[in-house]
């Protein structure tokens, strides 16, 4: 379990101007933060703020236009360079991005096969083993849209691990799941990251799940985006559900839900000045 | 009173039959019986039938001749020789032109200038520059067909996801990767949609090109037997026509069927 | 040892690569109307070359310049006008009463089970028929050669919307018709208040659809056996051994299509306000 030098990232005054039809939009400004290797940090924040922005930059979709991403000490992002997705830095998507047209064993084999890491009927056995593992079993030669939305979380983030990258991203991952199926994914992704921890970069609005779920929650302002607040969530892995009683917890809870309150009312109220 | 309605609404094969002879039986009562001045001419259903199933048919053609068969043949090699072309130039084209973001602002607005000219508007032209009469035909069908398809492969393109593409690059796929992985299957869909609009309008071309310009096949017929006023004859070949028509659309949805079977488990989780 | 460890072996890192200021290429495409004209001017370039160059085959067109010249002189003639005015009456006649025939059919259709499995078996026979089929029972059946086009026309159109319409009442969504229910409203209210409405968009499409039909129709119904109008125009031209009439004709037959396929564009678009522009 080699946590040293692996998947650090280290966010200095990031900053994101969109210039859409000659309109100056200020996304991100002067965002700075760490996620120290193997831990797990969200970010919390009002709707449109620069949460994905930076998730974007960091995987390779977008760029920043000031400031610097360093991974592990090596530039990553500037406004000068630009880092292509790949596999060290994989994103689970928001509403879900399992390829339908392939089946659940496909879709999770998918990356080492095509980077040729695998042969198929090796990386074949591995899936059915990992998704056995996690209790899901018999639907391998599933396509997603026979499964329930649970399971196909679960299994895209599967597809996600089997490539070992050094920082995950997931962006809102449950947002559309019930409270149940929600506290199983918790459980779901804890138990793989106690068993492997790597870097999560992982963007929320439920601050419950920030708290229960990681070491750091940093909280987003309202466009533009800067760091209000990085809070240190001091539990002891791993994560039992008793944990919500704790005074820890109950504070941290009680600190965010006024930060974010205070922040919400003031897009609330732009939002307002920008409609009048 | 809702007794009565399930009884009707539920056994929707007898309304199906009710609705085909009532048809028939108009067709009949209108061409036969009634003899009004305009409808006389017209063969009635019974006579189209017997021609058709006649062994030793009164102009030559039932379903027991030979030159049915060959002018069946000549129709179907036309249609599917220039709905093959539509389909290799048209998907190839069509993705191209939605995955590339440059190569689509050069190309669209040439596509969007000869889209609209009816295909059918091409024959003169093609007839006089293309060599021989086949030519000319199965071209001017391929246009048709070929137009067809270009758009909706590109409708598909950009219908995909964006986030199948990001989710592609994370896991290290190539750009060739793309294209096999997501861009032709997520496609699919609007291409199959695309090609069964375009095999009726390939039956469409064709037909018309035989008459103005070709020799033997089922539309240059029709209008043959029409000049010699062998209706019975005429009637027989749009039916066959539509028929065929309707198995090549079956055909291309079954093909559909076999390579999106992704889309078969989704309907049937529903 | 983890068992969601795949290899030994660290992931990829891609190298970084310098950000891409999208270059003079693609700042050109993104201006809309460049591309275009670039393309179009191009393809004129083309045309003229392929000719004086003598290609196969295509060496038989017609140069741009007597296109043109040809056009100038068409546009001068009231006969040129009088095809226009003769294929429009034609297409809006024909089209016209294919909506007014097939719309109500394609709702009745699509409301009751039972109106739709009476008709459609009966439908989905005629359906395949390609409509220029048609043209000789057409001809022999109406007194006029000008009701027999209309016909064609019609039998062009009706089809297209009538699927289209049928299709459209279907996919309303039923939780729309419970909450009417809920609320209500009757049966009639409901074909009249919900999927009349609802169907509005499958009826522009089936419009904009039946209107490139419609005039493929028209003017191979015109070719073989029609007066006057623009595919008989070209016909003539055809036959005449006049090429570049012959292009004039399809130049003129496509900017028509175009006019009266962007007019159906331009009302359902103002007859769906709420639609989201793609």
């Amino acid at each position: 379990m080699n946590k040293a030098a692996n998947g650090k990232i280290e966010i200095v005054n990031a900053g994101k101007i969109y210039d859409p039809a000659g309109i100056h939009v200020v996304a991100v400004e002067n965002c700075s933060f760490n996620l120290e290797a193997g831990q797990f940090v969200s970010v919390v924040g009002p709707s449109g703020c620069g949460k994905s922005t930076l998730l974007n930059t960091i995987a390779g979709f977008d760029t920043i236009t000031s400031g610097e991403i360093l991974m592990d000490g090596e530039l990553l992002a500037s406004p000068e360079i630009q880092t292509p997705p790949g596999p060290d830095r994989v994103v689970v998507f928001q509403g879900g991005a399992l390829f339908p047209w392939k089946t659940v064993s496909e879709n999770i084999i998918y990356g080492p096969v095509i980077q040729k890491n695998m042969e198929r009927p090796e990386a074949e056995k591995m899936a059915i083993s990992l998704l056995n593992r996690v209790g899901l079993t018999k639907v391998e030669t599933k396509y997603p849209s026979e499964l329930s939305s649970g399971v196909q979380r679960r299994v895209e983030i599967l597809r996600a691990l089997i490539n070992q990258p050094k920082i995950m991203m997931l962006d809102e991952p449950f947002r559309a799941l019930d409270a149940v199926a929600k506290s199983v994914m918790h459980n779901f992704l804890l138990e793989l990251f106690d068993e492997n921890p790597r870097t999560m970069f992982f963007i929320t609005h439920d601050l419950d799940e920030a708290i229960y779920l990681s070491d750091l929650v940093v909280v987003m302002t309202t466009r533009p985006a800067k760091v209000k607040k990085i809070i240190k969530i001091d539990l002891p892995r791993p994560r039992r559900l008793d944990v919500i009683k704790t005074e820890i917890y109950r504070s941290v809870k009680a600190d965010l839900l006024s930060i974010v309150h205070e922040e919400a009312l003031k897009a609330f109220k732009a939002g307002e000045r920008e409609m009048a | 009173m809702t007794r009565i309605k399930n009884l009707a609404a539920a056994p929707t094969f007898y309304a199906a039959l009710a609705g085909m002879i009532l048809f028939f039986s108009s067709w009949y009562f209108l061409t036969e019986t009634l003899t009004l001045p305009r409808f006389k001419n017209i063969p009635d259903p019974l006579s189209v039938v017997t021609e058709w199933s006649a062994i030793h048919p009164k102009y030559g053609v039932s379903l027991f001749t030979k030159p049915y068969y060959v002018d069946i043949l000549y129709s179907i090699i036309r249609t599917y020789a220039a709905f093959a072309g539509a389909v290799v130039f048209g998907v190839s084209l069509g993705i191209v032109m939605g995955w590339s973001r440059i190569l689509h602002n050069y190309t669209f607005p040439l596509v969007e200038i000869f889209r609209p000219m009816p295909p059918l508007s091409w024959i003169p032209l093609a007839v006089l520059v293309l060599p021989g009469i086949e030519l000319p035909v199965v071209f001017v069908t391929f246009i048709a067909a070929f137009f067809a398809t270009v758009l909706n492969t590109l409708l598909g393109v950009q219908s995909i996801n964006r986030d199948y593409f990001l989710a592609a690059k994370c896991l290290g796929a190539k750009p060739r990767d793309i294209l096999f992985h997501v861009v032709i299957p997520g496609s699919l869909p609007f291409i199959f949609t695309g090609l069964q609009i375009a095999m009726g309008i390939a039956w469409m071309s064709i037909v018309a090109g035989e008459i103005i310009a070709g020799q033997r096949g089922l539309g240059y017929y029709i209008y043959e037997a029409a000049a010699l006023f062998q209706y019975e004859q005429v009637i027989m070949y749009m039916f066959t026509l539509g028929f065929l028509g309707y198995v090549s659309s079956v055909a291309i949805r079954y093909v559909g069927n076999l390579l999106m079977a992704w889309e078969e488990a989704k309907r049937k989780a529903r | 040892m983890s068992q969601t460890s795949v290899s030994a072996a660290p992931p990829i890192h891609p190298a970084a690569v310098a950000v891409k200021t999208r270059g003079a290429l693609y700042q050109l495409t993104e201006r809309k109307a460049l591309p275009g004209a670039i393309s179009i001017i191009g393809f004129l370039i083309a045309w003229q070359l392929s000719i004086t160059w003598e290609l196969p085959y295509l060496s038989n067109i017609p140069y741009p310049k007597d296109v043109w010249d040809s056009l100038y002189e068409s546009v001068l003639k009231s006969s040129y006008w009088n095809d226009w005015k003769m294929s429009l009456i034609r297409v809006f006649v024909g089209f016209t009463v294919g909506q007014v025939v097939g719309i109500p059919l394609g709702l009745a259709m699509g409301a009751s089970k039972t109106i739709k499995a009476l008709c459609f078996p009966v439908f989905e026979m005629l359906r395949p028929i390609p409509p220029i089929a048609w043209i000789p029972l057409s001809i022999l059946f109406w007194p006029t050669e000008e009701l027999s086009i209309y016909f064609l026309t019609f039998i062009g159109a009706f089809f297209v919307i009538v699927l289209n319409v049928m299709q459209g009442v279907s996919s309303i969504d039923l939780s729309v018709k419970r909450a009417a229910i809920s609320l209500g409203a009757s049966r009639k209210d409901i074909f009249f208040k919900i999927m009349i409405p609802g169907s509005l968009p499958s009826i522009v499409t089936g419009m904009t659809v039946g209107i490139g039909v419609t005039w493929n129709v028209l003017i191979a119904a015109e070719m073989i056996a029609g007066h006057g109008g623009l595919g008989r125009g070209t016909w003539e031209a055809y036959t005449n051994g006049n090429l570049p009439l012959i292009l004039v004709g399809m130049v003129s037959i496509g900017f028509a299509g175009y006019i009266t396929s962007s007019l159906v564009r331009v009302i359902g678009e103002k007859a769906m306000p709420w639609r989201r522009k793609f």
